[in-house]
This record gives C-alpha cells, sequence and structure tokens, in this order.
C-alpha cells in the first residue's frame, strides 16, 4: 500500500507550466503559493518550468479569450504528448462570472480539452494540491453529482374512470396513490 | 569562524523546526468564515428561484416542467462562492459548507439537481403570482432556461436555434 503510494508520489515527477489566458491573478497568486515551502508542492515532484516545451502539465488560469485563445492552443500544442491540463478557478472551469461578455469565449474547454478541474474563485492551495493529488492517485476525489426528487413523476391525478362500484358504494381504486 | 557559522545556521535551522503543511495526509480545517461549495437543501426549499435570480454567474438554472414540477439544477462550474444565493434564500435552504476538496474530473461533479414539486394556489392554479410587466424586465426569464444544453435564456425577443425543448413554448437566446 505504501509502496505503492510512493511509487505514484516518486515514479515521476509533473513539471508545470502555468498559463494565465485572461485572469484576475488571484488564482496566480494561489497557484505560487502552492510552490512556496509551507505548501511544498516539490514533495510530490512538482516543479514549475518556463517553457511549455518542458512541462507535463499544463496550470490554466482565467476564461480563454478572444485575444489569447490562439496563444493558449498553441502553448498546450506545444507539451509533449503525455500532457495533462488542470483548469483551476472558476473562470477556467466555466468561464467566470463574465462568461457572457465579448471577450470571453467560454471555458477553457473552449479551446484546450481539460483533464482536472478545480473550481473556486480562487481555490485554495489545500484545493489545488488536492486536485494535483486526485490526478496523481494519492486520494480519492469526494463529489458527486447530488439529485434529489420532492415527488415522483409524473404525479398521480385523480381519474373518474378509476372508481370502482355504483349507487352507495363508490370505491376509488388508486385512493393511496393520489 | 565557518564553523562558527555553520552550528549557528545549524541552530538557527533546527529551531524553525518543520514548517511544511502534511495537508493531502492529514485534514486541514478551514477558517470560520470561509465559504466553500453551497449545499441545497430540499427538503427546505420553496422553489422560489430566488437564488437562480441573483445568482452572479447565473450558475442555478431553473425550469417548470409543469405547474407542479420546478427543477433546480445548480452547476457549479463557474460559481464564486459569493453566498449571495444564501444570503437571499427566504427558507435558509442554502447554506455555504466549509468544503473545498471539490476537484475532479468531470466537470459535472459538483452539480446539483432538485426536482422540487410545487403547491399551486386553489384559486388561480400558479405556484407564485405572475410578475407585473415591470418586474418581467427586471427578470431575466428564468422560467426558460435550457437545461439539457445547460444554458439560460434572458432576453424574450431573439430566437434560438435549433430543436426547442419545450413545444408550445418558442425558446428564446440572446
Amino acid at each position: 500500500m505504501l509502496q505503492n503510494l510512493c511509487q505514484k508520489m516518486f515514479g515521476r515527477s509533473l513539471w508545470v507550466y502555468h498559463a494565465n489566458s485572461g485572469g484576475c491573478n488571484g488564482c496566480d497568486i494561489e497557484v505560487l503559493n502552492v510552490l512556496t515551502p509551507y505548501y511544498d508542492a516539490e514533495r510530490f515532484g512538482i516543479k514549475l518550468v518556463g517553457s511549455p516545451r518542458h512541462a507535463d502539465v499544463m496550470l490554466c488560469q482565467g476564461p480563454a479569450m478572444r485575444a489569447t485563445a490562439a496563444a493558449l492552443r498553441r502553448a498546450y500544442e506545444a507539451m509533449p504528448a503525455p500532457k495533462l491540463v488542470f483548469a483551476i478557478g472558476s473562470c477556467a472551469c466555466g468561464g467566470g462570472v463574465w462568461f457572457d461578455t465579448y471577450s470571453v469565449l467560454g471555458p477553457v474547454e473552449a479551446v484546450v480539452p481539460v483533464n482536472y478541474y478545480i473550481p473556486g474563485c480562487p481555490p485554495r492551495p489545500e484545493a489545488i494540491i488536492y486536485g494535483v493529488a486526485v490526478a496523481v492517485g494519492l486520494v480519492d476525489k469526494k463529489v458527486a453529482p447530488v439529485q434529489f426528487r420532492q415527488a415522483p413523476f409524473p404525479i398521480p391525478r385523480y381519474h373518474p374512470e378509476d372508481l370502482r362500484g355504483s349507487g352507495e358504494l363508490v370505491v376509488y381504486e388508486k385512493a393511496e396513490k393520489v | 569562524m565557518s564553523v562558527l557559522s555553520k552550528v549557528k545556521e545549524t541552530l538557527v535551522c533546527l529551531r524553525a523546526g518543520r514548517v511544511t503543511l502534511p495537508y493531502p495526509a492529514q485534514p486541514r480545517p478551514t477558517p470560520p468564515a470561509f465559504r466553500g461549495r453551497p449545499i441545497f437543501d430540499a427538503a427546505k426549499c420553496t422553489g422560489c428561484a430566488g437564488c437562480a435570480n441573483n445568482c452572479p454567474a447565473r450558475e442555478i438554472l431553473i425550469i417548470d416542467l409543469c405547474q407542479e414540477i420546478r427543477i433546480l439544477q445548480y452547476l457549479g462550474r463557474r460559481c464564486t462562492y459569493c453566498g449571495r444565493c444564501a444570503d437571499v434564500c427566504p427558507e435558509k435552504a442554502i447554506t455555504m459548507s466549509r468544503e473545498f476538496e471539490t476537484a475532479s474530473g468531470r466537470s459535472a461533479d459538483v452539480q446539483q439537481r432538485l426536482d422540487l414539486f410545487m403547491s399551486t394556489c386553489q384559486r388561480c392554479g400558479r405556484c407564485f403570482k405572475e410578475p407585473s410587466l415591470l418586474e418581467q424586465l427586471k427578470l431575466k426569464g428564468y422560467r426558460l432556461d435550457d437545461l439539457q444544453h445547460e444554458r439560460w435564456i434572458f432576453r424574450a425577443h431573439a430566437y434560438l436555434p435549433g430543436d426547442p425543448v419545450v413545444d408550445d413554448i418558442p425558446l428564446e437566446l440572446d
């Protein structure tokens, strides 16, 4: 168990490239916070590199914008083949608060395929570490879609044709369902 | 001199101790004022759609399937955790939890969907009072949200290309 974990931890290092395609710098600050000695992402082998040609992972912040979409696409295509893309923050995951403005094309997945989503505005540094740990396989993901129903659908209704009997004793067949 | 400086350096390092946070191995408590993802309580929700009208990111979609069934869907991808929905909710059905570990490989994992049963008025047959003309201008047409394609329709004058979702209502998009 521990060996498996260690192999997963130290088996290969993730070199990350940090691409901001028009965010507000909130997520940038949190990502740089992760790389400080307090959070110490280098114990997972995560290292920040300056060029997408050296990188395994692209950390995307900010929505896909009209001005930067082509550059983001080029940076993605410049990465060598086994590559991961993390969408960090609400803007990269879903387009952000200004998702419907002229200059915003939408989430980052409109331009590059995204492998992991880390929502938050900005996400905590722990949330980013958690997302990386989910990707590496250290922890399991905790969220799942929730659906709740207050009433069965279709709603049972009163139908006069379900009335049985005649005269004084008239019984409605599906009385407990109404 | 150099040996002394090394000893001094060692002492400084020893005094500092370990500063790295052992986060994924140990849980990390959040501060009490932290706003994580909102949790929708279906038992308390009355379906007034105040959250959908006040969400700045328009992440809460509402559609009325019929007079009695209203679907409220929280997508959560571009939610900024501002807490406005929790503030505006009259029944306190939305609570901002302190849960931040929402990273996953699918963006649909954070969504919540409530199928609400709406009681109707005995006289008029509606769930709520119909908004006046002035209020209709302020509303963004949440009743025509397109849940299938997870998008919302905010103006009533443009025509939605493609198949209409509800046959008798012409769905409209900006």
